[in-house]
């Protein structure tokens, strides 16, 4: 069974808890007891309805506030896969919440209410996953009930998107017409729309292909830890050395010839192993332990990749990020930490190119810093040279996070878009 | 068959788990491991062993004790401690009671369940650990499901929700100043059937009341509480015999058995499929204390 990732955006209002809920109960992954709660505590607050949004808005603040604080995780499965929703609330603290949800997901869901339409909101939405590189996108067209179920109101609104969505990096774009209320085509097709010849949303969520979507082409390996177990009285482990880490991209296979970064130096793959013995070939995400032919002095931090196939390496890297903190603004000049895949450095802010307007995609190049929520370009300069490729051509490779060096928080994501050049 | 380069759910699951322990091994300096003998707690000290082998788990196992056990499962503790190759240590309530930094709750609903976070704050202090992995899963409980991977406690061991740092792709920050310190949960997909699958696929022995048994119990708030003397009596609570087991397993006074006839592995998969209750809803008193009863204990500490 595959497991899928999904990140749900939009608010309550375009049905979206609703939508949740109707997939989580019907593949039975609420229980009794959590409905019995959430039923509880709707009658003691004097909602109408059964409010499923309770079902994820686990904290005391949310609940007394009614609204959703911080990104909630939701599991559920049918006989085919494994799904994890990251779902994001729609108002408060947006846009650093839909980046973090999204960072990992294969499937992005969209709500469009049927009356409303392409709303900034969903621009927002679709913008955010591409920028991200969540390689699906769904939009379902929701309360389609409310509009006499109608196609036309449907290609009318498909086209609007559609032609929003041509200006963005997005490859896979499928519509489903939906009433999450009534749970037209959402686990069933629906008969009041027999128009629509597509899939119901949970049978399209089973099969939507995602195996191909990681790269197995560039052969990454950022090592992790070094297993060096020094066991003097046990002979068959006591030279042993062993690489460990999870595989970024590509596909290893013992013998393969590899090139050790930065230190240049070549070995080939003496055996790729796991705790239940050693396997002939390792793909992302698989966590394994590389042995090499020759001894190489390797620490954390370092890259181990195909001789003929080699990430980019430098210190001047230009980027998208998304600015996270709440207390401080990214300008340049500032002096960072940077994690990227298993590495650390300092990362010096030498530009900012033009902070992009998410709504509109209009670049304000006059801009002077970066707010909570603000997306731009930037370059940076780095202490150590950082192993990367393009994100768009590796999400793993390609990311990196920026903390602040005082509080040690969290203050940025970022994507790599190219080496910059000096 | 799989398709070429697919990776079932377990083991994406797994590679994680690997992944994020390993990391904690790189990063931090005095990690440690929470081992209470449950099946999370033991599916994690499996994946620990897996991460580092053919070397030793690189860091001890801790145990918060509250002296309220199940025999069965301290006996079994002890051996797949011993089994591993780890150092565990015990952190024990009744050592702070003893040194009246804590004291009992009085009646017959006592519960050591809040005595536990001060026993274990101490254990992380004494310790001087810098990271704690716990096997904490975010399909238990809706204040767990907004936790993150790699999640920061401050000074006093707080958690505070409303300011989670940003958590992205893989990328864990465990930056963190002297006296603070990160709680690690490996297990955050993981749901309850996921645990018994990789417990079945991977052969892990688990403490034998997790399987169908008889044993005496009494009913308390919907719950097959056993006939334990730690647990006093209310007027009407009658000793009787049933073939149980238990979903989770922690302190005696707190957790409570289920009927179930499942006496083996594909039994008890087969039947946490079918289930209508969340474990913790099933069993759990602790969690019973008000709506947000986790999100508090959570807030002092808790794991």
């Amino acid at each position: 069974m595959e497991m899928l990732r999904l990140a749900t955006a939009g608010s309550v209002d375009d049905g979206k808890s609703t939508l949740i809920g109707r997939l989580l109960y019907d593949s039975k992954a609420i229980f009794d007891d959590q409905l019995e709660a959430v039923e509880r505590t709707s009658r003691e607050r004097g909602d109408e309805y059964t409010n499923l949004a309770l079902l994820t808005d686990g904290l005391r603040a949310e609940r007394e506030q009614g609204i959703t604080i911080d990104v909630a995780y939701r599991y559920f499965a049918t006989p085919k896969r494994k799904f994890i929703i990251a779902d994001t609330p729609g108002h408060t603290q947006y846009t650093r919440n839909m980046v973090t949800g999204a960072s990992t997901a294969d499937v992005a869901l969209i709500l469009i209410d049927a009356r409303k339409g392409v709303l900034e909101q969903s621009r927002r939405h679709a913008f955010l996953a591409s920028l991200l590189g969540i390689p699906h996108l769904v939009l379902c067209v929701n309360k389609m009930d409310l509009v006499d179920w109608s196609e036309e109101r449907f290609e009318e609104i498909k086209h609007e998107f559609r032609s929003f969505a041509m200006k963005l990096d997005v490859h896979d774009l499928t519509f489903i017409p939906v009433s999450a209320l009534l749970g037209d085509n959402i686990v069933d097709r629906s008969t009041n729309m027999p128009w629509y010849e597509g899939s119901a949303l949970l049978h399209h969520l089973e099969e939507v292909h995602i195996a191909s979507d990681r790269n197995l082409i560039d052969a990454r390996f950022p090592v992790q830890y070094v297993i060096r177990p020094q066991n003097q009285t046990d002979r068959t482990t006591h030279d042993y050395r062993g690489y460990a880490g999870q595989v970024a991209g590509g596909v290893f296979r013992t013998g393969d010839e590899v090139v050790v970064l930065p230190s240049g130096f070549t070995s080939t793959i003496a055996s790729i192993d796991t705790a239940d013995g050693a396997i002939g070939e390792a793909f992302s995400p698989m966590s394994v332990t590389l042995r090499l032919a020759d001894e190489i002095d390797i620490s954390r931090g370092d890259m181990i990749a195909r001789r003929k196939n080699q990430p980019h390496v430098g210190q001047d890297i230009e980027a998208m990020v998304c600015w996270m903190s709440e207390v401080s603004w990214l300008r340049e000049g500032a002096k960072l930490a940077i994690k990227h895949t298993t590495r650390w450095a300092r990362a010096l802010v030498k530009d900012l190119q033009y902070q992009l307007d998410i709504n509109t995609l209009h670049r304000h190049e006059d801009a002077v810093g970066l707010a909570l929520n603000e997306i731009g370009r930037v370059t940076l300069r780095t202490t150590l040279p950082l192993f990367y490729d393009e994100y768009r051509r590796n999400r793993t490779t390609g990311s990196f996070i920026l903390v602040d060096e005082t509080t040690n928080t969290t203050v940025g994501a970022g994507m790599i878009l190219a080496p910059a050049s000096e | 068959m799989a398709a070429p380069y697919e990776l079932s759910h377990l083991r994406a699951l797994e590679a994680e788990a690997i992944h994020i322990i390993r990391e904690v091994a790189a990063e931090f300096e005095r990690p440690a491991l929470l081992f209470s003998g449950g099946k999370d707690s033991i599916v994690m000290l499996h994946l620990a062993a897996k991460a580092f082998a053919p070397a030793r788990v690189p860091f001890p196992v801790m145990h918060v004790d509250t002296g309220h056990n199940f025999a069965e499962v301290i006996a079994f503790r002890d051996l797949m401690v011993a089994q591993v190759g780890v150092r565990l240590v015990v952190a024990s309530v009744e050592d702070d009671l003893a040194a009246g930094r804590v004291a009992d709750d009085e009646g017959p609903r006592a519960s050591r369940n809040r005595l536990q976070t001060i026993t274990l704050l101490r254990g992380i202090e004494e310790q001087r650990y810098d990271a704690v992995f716990g096997g904490a899963r975010r399909d238990e409980e809706k204040a767990r499901a907004k936790e993150r991977v790699f999640s920061f406690r401050d000074d006093f061991g707080q958690w505070d929700p409303k300011n989670q740092r940003p958590e992205l792709w893989s990328l864990y920050n465990g930056r963190h100043k002297q006296g603070e310190h990160i709680r690690v949960f490996p297990l955050s997909n993981w749901t309850e059937l996921d645990i018994w699958q990789y417990i079945s696929d991977e052969g892990i022995e688990l403490p034998a009341i997790y399987f169908a048994h008889t044993r005496k119990v009494f009913r308390r708030d919907g719950m097959w509480m056993d006939d334990s003397e730690l647990i006093p009596r209310l007027p009407g609570e009658e000793v009787e015999e049933r073939v149980v087991r238990f979903r989770t397993v922690g302190d005696v006074t707190c957790t409570g058995a289920v009927d179930s006839p499942a006496a083996n592995l594909a039994e008890v998969i087969a039947e946490v499929a079918a289930t209508r209750l969340t474990e913790r809803g099933a069993t759990r008193a602790d969690d019973r204390i008000s709506e947000a009863g986790m999100e508090d204990r959570k807030r002092e500490g808790y794991f």
